[in-house]
Formats: C-alpha cells, structure tokens, sequence
C-alpha cells in the first residue's frame, strides 16, 4: 500500500505541472476516476483491520478531498486565464464611428411661432386661424382699408379671378396680412377675445428683404376694459420673454394703421457698435412690430358695438423675429429648403418651447 | 418728406437742439428716417478769393494761383480750366482732410512751386461726382468766410416719414404745428395779408362738371400777373430746395415748389400768353391727350380731371402741368391755379397713368381745403416779391370745400382708452394747440371743431390719439393682462396640436422641415392633379410660381433637385402646411406631406444603407397617424394613391370613405420631370380627413391585465398566390381564434425555386396567450388547424410543406 503521504505529493504535483484543462482532467481521471488511484486505494480498504481500515479510510478521504479542491482551483485559474485571454483577443477599436442615426429638423419658423405661442399662450391668448385666399372685403374693407385708401397701393396685393366670373370687383386675394382673422374671429363669436393668429401671408414684392410669402403673428384682445396701458404690458412682457432678456427696452411711438386707432409702432433697445445688430440696451432703436387699440370701424364692420368694446391688435413678421433672435442674416433663405441651412438653423425635434421648460435650450 | 432745420425755424420759434428736435419728431409719429449735416467734415473751408493766376512755368496746364483766404495770401498750384484771376472759390488749407480725395492736405512742391492749400472742386467736397472744374462762389461772397454758410450747406436736412393719414405734415408748417403742440416751442403766425389787385384778370376760370362729378374739383382760385421776370430764383431758395433734392428751374416753378413743401399746398403757373382764351377745370374726353411738364405724352380718361383753355387740356388736375402752357424763362405774364381736387380721383388718375408727383402725393393724402385763397395769397407775394410785376383781383369758381365737422368727445376716454390720465386742461391745450377748437365745454365733455387740415380725424378714438401722442406714448403706464380665469385655457385646437405633433414626430423620424411657397409653376401643378383656373393668380411674381400648390410635394421634390444640384443627394424632407386645390374658405387643405430620396443613409462600415422604398413612406404616414391616436393598425391599407405616385408601388391608409394618407414610390415621370434622381418616396397626410379627436372622460389608461401564463409561438408558411396580398394572411390568421391569438408578425417573404411559378410564401408568426390555463400540445394543435384553414380558405393557398 502505498503511502498516502506520498501519493499526495504525487498527485498535487501533477494537479500543478497539468498544463491546459485535457491534462488536468487526465489527472482528475487518474486520481479520482474509476480506476484512479485514490479510487483503487479505497478498494483496497476492505482487506484491513477495522482500526487500520478507519484509520486509512480518514486519511484517503482528506487526500481525496484535498486532491479534488487541488484540481477545482487549478481549473478556476485556468479558465479565467483562459477568459482573460479570449477576452484580449475580443478587443474592438472604440473609435469607430457608431451606426449613424437620423436626426430631423424643425425649421425655424414653425419654431418662432411656437415661442410666440407659448408666450402669449400664457396670457389667455387661444390661436385663430383662417384661409389663406381671402375675399376683398375680409383683407381690406372690413379693417377699414376701403377700395380709394392709400394704404392698399402699399400691399401689393397678389389677385386670384373672381370665382363665379364677377368682374374686378369678386377678385380674390391672398391675404397681405394676417388681419382678416381678426375679423372672421369677431363675426364667428362674442366678447371678449383673445386671439393670436399665426400664419402665411403674401404680398407681391421680392428683393432682399421681401418675400412674396412670408409669415406673420397677429394678436387681438377685445373687451370692455382694455386700453392702451394693456397693450404696452402685454408686448413688454412678451418682448422681454421672447428675447429672454428682463432689461430689453421697449419703446412706443405714434403711428398709423387704418385698423387702429390709436396707433403705435414698437422699436426694442438695440446697439448697432461695429455694424453689428445686437437687441438689448444699446442707446439705438430698432423697429419691432405695430399694434394699436382696435379701430371703431373695424369693430363696427363685424357688427360689435365700439361704444362698448374696445381692445387691441398688433402684428409681427415671424421672419424677422426669427432673424434677430436668432442672427439669420438673410430673409430669402428661409424658404429655399437648402439642407445645409435647414440643419444649421433648424431645431431639434425635442426642442419644444414652454415658459416653465424655457423658450430656448 | 424733407426739410432743413432753418426751414423748420421759419415757422418754429424754438431754442431746442437739433437732437431734441429729432427725438420729438419721432415721438409725435413724424419718424425721422435721415438727417443729414452736410457741412460735417467741411467746416474748415473758407471763401478764398484768386488775387492772381499765372501759367505754371513748367507744366501747360496747371497755374499758380496766389489766393487771399482771409488771413492771408498763399501760393498754390492748380489744375482746374477755370482757375483764373478774380475767382471766388472754396479754399482747402493745408493741413485740412478732403473727403472727395480721402487726403489730408500738406505743402507740395509741384512742379519746383510750392504749393499751400487747394481750391476744390464739388467732388472733392463730396458733393457731387462734379469735377469740371472748381466750385465757383458768388462775387459777393465775403473773403474768409466758411464755404458752407456761403454754398448754404450749413442746414441740415431732416427727412422723415410721414403716414398715409398726415397729408398736413407734408409741408413744413404742418410739422412746426405738431413740435410746437408737444411743447417745443412756438408756431409763429400765418403771414397770408391779402394782396390788393390792381385790374381784372383776363383769364376766367370756369368749373364745367355735372353734379355727380361736382366734387372733383370743388373750387378754383385762379390769379392773373403781368409783366413779371422769371429769371433764377434767389439762392436761399434755390439752396433750400437743392438741400431737400429738388432741381431748381426758375423762380416762378421754384415757387411752386417751395410752396408745395412748405405748407402742403400744390399750385400750377401757365403762362398766360399760351392759353387759349379761358381756364376751365373738366373730366377729360376719352382719348383726349396731354403733352406733359415731363415731356411725356398721356392718353386720359373719362374719369380724370383736368385743367383745359379753350383749345383742349392743359395739365392733368392735381398731378402734373402740361409742357405747351408752361413757364419758361421768356414768360411775362402767367396764370397762377390754386384748386382742390378730390383726393380718390387724383390717386386713381395718378394711378392709371402711372405717374408719382409731389402734387399728386398730397392731393390724395388730402390738401387742406381751407388754405386756397389763403395759399393764393402767399403765393401772390411771394411771386411780387421775386418776379415783380402786377397782380389782378383774385378769380374764383366754386365755393369753399365743405371740411368743417365737429365731434364729440369725452375727455375721460383718454384714460380710458389712452392708457393714461392726461390732466384735462393739459388735454384741452393739446387739442388746442393742434388747431381743434373747443366750441362747447360740459366737465369732461366737449364739442371740438376739427381743423381744416385733419380731414383724417373721425371719431373720439382719432381725439385720444392725438391727445396721448403729444402727451407722450411713454408717459403711458403699463399695465399687465389680467387673467380671464384661474389658468389659461389650451391655446391650440385639436387640429392645430395635431399639426403641432405630427411635424415634432417626422423631425423626430429623422426629416428635416422645410417651409415652401404656396405657389408654383404651373407645369409642375400639372404632375399633380392641375389647379383650375380660379387658383392662377393674376399677377404673379413670376411665370414659374404662377398657381396656387395644389399639392405640397412638388415643391419639396424641386428642393430635393436643388439639393441634389449642389450634392447633397439623400435626404428627407418635410413640410407640414397648406395646399389648394380650390379657391373657396374650405377648398383649402392642411396636410403633412414628405419626401425621402436616394439611400437611408451615408455608407458605414457596419450599417450599409439601401435604397429607400415605399416602406420607408408608409412607416412615416403610420407613425403620425399612430402618435395621433388614430387606429394606424386597423386603417385599410390599399393599393390606390394618387396618380403621382408609382401605380404599383404606393398605396393609401382608409378609414371607410376618407383617406388619411397616401404613400409610395414617386412616379418615375414625376421625378424625371422635377429633375430628382431617384429612388424617391413620398407620404401625405391629410389631416381634414382624420376623424376628430375624442373628447376622453379622463386621462386615466385602460387597466393592465398580465398573464401569469407564458404566450406560445408557432410559426407557419403558406404557399399563396403571388398576387394574394399580405394583409388577408395576417388577417385571416387573427381571426382563426380570437381572443387566444394576440399577435400575428409575417417574417418571410419568398418566390422562385421550390414555390413554384407564380407563387409566393407567406411566413407568420403566430403568438397564443392563454387566459387561464396552460396551453397543452393538443390546444396548441386545435389552434394551428384552425389557422391553416382560416388562412387555407381566405386566400386559396396552402401550407407549404
């Protein structure tokens, strides 16, 4: 019988010199196997005395256990080596670019107009809308412009033939402003208002600061109460939230409209130092939109009482807010769908403005 | 609307600052636009007189002029053909900057003689491109003196803008009435002291209209002067009137002029040896022609006014004279025209015949109807004063324009209205000082007469402006919205937040938004479906945006071309607006429409991209229809869409009757004619077809059940029919259990070898979630019998084997 002292030895040597998992199975089977050795030495035990054979059996046990965690620990070592080495040869070059993934645009204008509602949203303003061909009577007499008015050589009106072949008089138009709204919105409903009215407008004239279409803002609020302290509140807060800037002047000055009555145009701060436009306090003033308190006659033409109500209107050019937030040098190129452009001055489809989130990321 | 700061002082009594001038012009709504010092950079010139011009010794055609400026003689070399001895010119000392040369000047040796100082010429004082010779002052210019008072550039020209309604701002007294009214000093008094006649006027002047047409021209104040010189006029005039941009002429046109932009007030002077017989004012004859001041010949109207002899028209009325009866130098007696002429014909006139004048830019803004014979008046002294000669007793037809109204107003509407408490004895002044007279005064309400000048004053709301705009528009406090209720309401529409969604949702998708013009070509309307002929405009901007879109994608399909011009070749586009195939309110459509064209990607070296396909376009118009809350899922997909798209290709999304979308591969002649090289694909949404939004009881999501249970997959393939559309598998397989089957996905689509001729196979996936209890393999079994023959009867196929 060999000793078992011996035997370990033996064994845990060949459990260390095993040099990949096949061999150290070769030694698992020859140890622990059927016919391993330990195995054939706890054979072996039936032919010893009881004392001996309680005594050897307590030894070859321990080897045996002592052998099998040998081999469990070798195994473990090889396997993470043998991991550590896979893993090795998996390396990737991080540094290639990732699967590429599309990201739209929102253009500029559509987000311009969602700011301007957002803000005067705020301020109980719902948004009207109406059809961009407009009858003469909608775009112009109702507000106050009749057929002789000078103001109407101002708009250079694009025409459409009258639909059931009237003469001049039918004619239809595309709306040179977003004014008629105003209008369909009074004779649609009663008092009080208070509409915002985004939309395309179009006048006949194109060099670098027209566009036969362009966009414009309208707002109108009609009660019983409303003066022009209202109107200087409502565009002050706007203009500053709009522009994000708490300090922006804003100033008023007299004007004309034949919708309103009285009237104003509304200049922001600016500085001009250098050639360069920057809205904000500056010493320079830069005109910004018109508005006035709502011409009796306008008010009258949709059959509500201006002894009773009164209100006010104003109007910007979504464009041109939209070039001075947002530095847009040249008005043409908002309509040429140029990729390039749309990319550079678009806006992320997350992007969506509110005065708790911020107008602007 | 120009001026110049000395004219302004003419009527203006005020110490106040150019800069405080021009701050309160605008403050009044008189903006200014420009103001313009031109003496600025020239002030150091001074008058030099050339005491002697010699022939420079070395050059043949340059002198050597010895020049008293005033505090001395200097020596310098000159260059210009008129530079001769006894010459008054602008002298430039050395060491002064010459804006028209960009050079500071300092002694030269030209030539081996020194040279001290320039005489200029009016390009290099940068006043003209002028550059014949130097600029020669009056003999009686004062040696030494500064060159701008003398060339009288030392007033600065103002010029502001003046609003449709303000036709009495555009003569200079008009705009003194406004700056004296908000305080800045005082309007000085008319000076119109009739003129005594001393005979008869030859001429008479007779208005020859029917009573419909009565109040074209009202009244004629008509004036007869003999023995007049015309020569130049004085220079302070002609000064004046360079500085606001008019040519002088010759003193009795000058006049005129001066007259028309000092109180607003357009005359005409014939020459009254060239007219025939008498003056009448008359509607033109149809075809009647006129040989115009501006050397134009114009065919008139029925409808226009104008001013005849006895032989036929001699000026269109209120817009321009004619050439025959006009002053010349030679003139010796001449008719003077002071008229009112309705402002809406004079406008249409003008407008017919194409022709802007000062003249006829006042009568219809509204001259002031009260000023003819005062303005008669002036114009006779001034004409006296100038010219000489006599002048008849005044010649009058009609009677006085009809201007005067009152109004009633209630002061408290200031505030009301205003915004601001203007204090009423400051309000009554303002009034006041604007030429409103107060004509009956109860507390807070008062009658006021409106002045002659202000035919655009209405009604109590005109008072309050011009009440609030002498005040101050910025002594009017602002006040902040109060809240129509606790919070606002949701300031979009169903529809508008639709639009609002869906355009977040195809940005989201990876297409970049673009805003096009309504318009396009017709040619390219044409590609799809045409517009008729109410929607062609009349006078477009050009031939090719010449109809209304009736469609949106052509114009992305022309940005694409453009993109594709400059070699950006894939991309996707969109645009969410409106397009028109017909001109009434409702013809107009709103509707999300875009494009994607050539490959899903840039190459990569793990995502190769591919062609985009009629898929691409579906998943888009799914997905918006889907993000809306609509039932993507159970819309009919068929394979009808517009014509301009590929007929086999494309398809559209139903609900019943209305289509929601449309989708496909653009028609290959489409994108041949639009210059886009495809593979393109196209969707639109029609969102007036989408049915309306429901009104949700609550916000509150349907309950959740989970099954304990796990759901069984089992996979099936039919041979079909290649024509047997993918859809009536998917649903045939739905419908062979319901309630067990919850999910049917087709995974394969196959034709060629093993399927045979004219065949396909359709592989489906087909997921059982049991309720209650598990599923045992004889179930399962039950359920995939009833599949292959609910799908086995649908479609005609068979399972493959």
């Amino acid at each position: 019988m060999e000793s078992v002292e011996k035997l370990r030895e033996e064994l845990l040597a060949a459990v260390e010199a095993a040099a990949d998992l096949d061999a150290l199975e070769q030694v698992r089977v020859s140890a622990l196997g059927k016919k391993g050795r330990i195995t054939d030495q706890m054979k072996g035990l039936g032919g010893l005395d009881p004392d001996q054979r309680r005594e050897t059996g307590q030894a070859l046990n321990a080897l045996k256990d002592s052998v099998a965690d040998a081999i469990d620990a070798r195994k473990a070592s090889m396997e993470g080596a043998a991991l550590d080495a896979r893993l090795a040869e998996e390396k990737i070059d991080v540094t290639l670019p990732v699967r590429p993934e599309e990201t739209g645009r929102i253009h500029p204008i559509s987000q311009v107009i969602e700011e301007i509602v957002a803000v005067l949203g705020t301020m109980g303003f719902k948004v009207a809308e109406g059809p961009d061909v407009e009858d003469d009577w909608h775009n112009f007499t109702a507000l106050n412009i009749p057929a002789d008015h000078p103001a109407r050589q101002d708009h250079d009106t694009f025409y459409l033939p009258a639909p059931d072949g009237e003469g001049d008089e039918g004619r239809l138009v595309l709306r040179t402003h977003t004014s008629p709204v105003q209008i369909r919105t009074m004779q649609n409903g009663e008092p009080p208002f208070r509409v915002i009215v985004p939309g395309r407008t179009y006048r006949c004239d194109y060099d670098a600061t027209h566009s036969p279409m362009f966009h414009q803002v309208e707002a109108l609020m009609v009660d019983e109460k409303t003066h022009m302290g209202h109107l200087k509140g409502c565009l002050e807060e706007f203009l500053r939230a709009f522009f994000g800037m708490d300090d922006l002047p804003v100033r008023f000055r007299p004007s004309y409209f034949p919708f309103t009555e009285p009237s104003a145009e509304v200049d922001i701060g600016c500085s001009r130092e250098g050639g360069e436009l920057k809205i904000g306090r500056g010493g320079d003033w830069l005109e910004i939109l018109g508005s006035g308190m709502v011409n009796p006659n306008v008010l009258r033409n949709c059959g509500i009482d201006p002894d009773k109500y009164q209100g006010f209107a104003f109007g910007m050019g979504v464009e041109r807010m939209a070039m001075l937030k947002y530095g847009v040098p040249d008005l043409r190129t908002f309509y040429e769908s140029d990729l390039r452009w749309l990319r550079h001055y678009g806006f992320a489809s997350l992007d969506v403005p509110s005065l708790t989130g911020g107008l602007n990321r | 609307m120009k001026f110049t700061l000395g004219w302004l002082k003419d009527h203006l009594e005020t110490d106040a600052s150019l800069d405080d001038i021009l701050e309160r012009l605008t403050m009044v709504g008189l903006e200014v636009e420009a103001v313009t010092d031109r003496a600025q950079g020239l002030e150091t010139f001074v008058v030099g007189e050339v005491l002697d011009a010699k022939q420079h010794p070395d050059a043949d055609r340059l002198r050597v002029c010895q020049v008293n400026t005033g505090t001395e003689t200097v020596e310098l070399v000159c260059g210009a053909p008129n530079a001769r001895t006894g010459l008054k010119g602008v002298f430039a000392p050395s060491g002064s900057y010459v804006p028209g040369t960009g050079i500071t000047l300092k002694p030269t040796e030209i030539r081996g003689v020194m040279s001290s100082g320039m005489l200029l010429s009016e390009r290099e004082m940068g006043l003209s491109e002028d550059h014949d010779g130097i600029v020669e002052l009056p003999a009686d210019a004062k040696v030494g003196d500064r060159a701008v008072d003398v060339m009288g550039l030392a007033d600065p020209v103002i010029e502001i803008a003046i609003t449709p309604n303000r036709g009495d701002c555009l003569g200079v007294r008009g705009i003194a009435r406004d700056l004296a009214a908000s305080g800045l000093g005082t309007l000085k008094p008319l000076n119109a002291v009739p003129v005594a006649g001393t005979f008869d006027s030859p001429i008479k002047v007779s208005l020859d209209f029917t009573d419909d047409t009565a109040d074209a021209c009202p009244q004629f104040v008509g004036r007869y002067f003999k023995g007049v010189k015309n020569g130049p006029s004085p220079k302070w005039l002609q000064d004046r009137l360079l500085a606001i941009g008019l040519r002088p002429i010759s003193a009795l046109v000058d006049i005129t002029n001066y007259i028309a932009f000092e109180y607003g007030r357009p005359l005409h002077v014939f020459d009254a040896d060239k007219v025939t017989g008498n003056i009448h004012a008359r509607l033109a004859k149809p075809g009647e022609t006129l040989l115009a001041l501006n050397d134009e010949t114009y065919e008139l109207d029925g409808e226009m006014t104008v001013i005849a002899d006895d032989k036929g028209a001699e000026g269109v009325a209120g817009v321009i004279g004619g050439l025959e009866t006009g002053c010349t130098e030679d003139t010796v007696n001449v008719f003077l025209e002071v008229a009112y002429f309705d402002p809406v014909r004079t406008a249409m006139t003008g407008r017919k015949l194409n022709l802007q004048t000062d003249a006829r830019y006042r009568f219809e803004r509204g001259v002031d109807p009260a000023l003819l014979k005062h303005g008669c008046e002036i114009a006779t002294r001034m004409i006296l004063d100038l010219c000489g000669g006599e002048v008849s007793n005044i010649e009058i037809a009609g009677d006085d324009p009809l201007w005067w109204h009152t109004l009633d107003f209630d002061l408290s509407k200031v505030a009301t209205l205003g915004g601001t408490d203007v204090d009423s004895v400051e309000a009554r002044r303002i009034l006041e000082a604007l030429g409103f007279s107060i004509q009956s005064d109860q507390g807070s309400r008062v009658t006021v007469m409106v002045p002659s000048w202000r035919p655009d004053i209405e009604g109590p709301a005109c008072l309050v402006e011009e009440v609030v705009r002498i005040y101050g528009y910025d002594r009017i406090p602002a006040v902040s919205l109060p809240r129509d209720e606790q919070l606002p309401e949701l300031a979009l529409s169903p529809l508008q937040r639709r639009r609002a969604q869906a355009r977040r949702l195809l940005a989201g998708r990876g297409l970049v938004e673009a805003v096009t013009y309504s318009f396009m070509p017709d040619t390219q309307a044409k590609l799809f479906g045409g517009v008729d002929d109410t929607m062609r405009l009349l006078n477009p901007i050009s031939s090719d945006l010449d109809v209304m879109r009736p469609s949106i994608l052509p114009n992305l399909l022309a940005a694409a071309a453009r993109n594709q011009a400059r070699g950006y070749g894939d991309m996707g586009l969109f645009e969410v607006g409106p397009q028109f195939p017909g001109s009434k309110p409702e013809d107009q459509q709103s509707v999300a429409s875009g494009i994607r064209v050539g490959k899903t990607g840039p190459r990569h070296w793990a995502a190769p991209p591919r062609d985009v396909d009629a898929y691409d376009a579906k998943a888009d118009a799914q997905a918006v229809l889907a993000d809306l809350g609509l039932p993507a899922d159970r819309a009919q997909v068929t394979a009808e869409a517009p014509g301009w798209y590929h007929p086999g290709r494309s398809g559209a999304l139903r609900l019943g009757p209305m289509m929601l979308a449309a989708f496909g591969e653009l028609h290959p002649a489409v994108l041949k004619a639009l210059d886009v090289k495809g593979p393109a694909v196209g969707f639109e949404i029609y969102f007036d077809n989408l049915p309306a939004a429901k009104a949700k009881k609550s916000a509150a999501k349907a309950g959740l059940n989970l099954s304990a249970l796990q759901p069984v997959n089992r996979d099936f393939a039919f041979v079909v029919d290649a024509g047997v559309e993918a859809a009536s598998v998917i649903k045939a397989a739905f419908a062979a259990e319901k309630g067990l089957i919850v999910d049917v996905s087709l995974f394969d689509v196959y034709e060629g070898q093993g399927v045979g001729e004219g065949k396909k196979s359709l592989a489906i996936n087909v997921v059982l979630q049991p309720a209650d209890k598990t599923l045992t393999d004889a179930d399962i079994d039950a359920v995939a019998d009833k599949v292959i023959a609910s799908v086995v009867k649908a479609t005609g196929g068979e399972l493959r084997g």
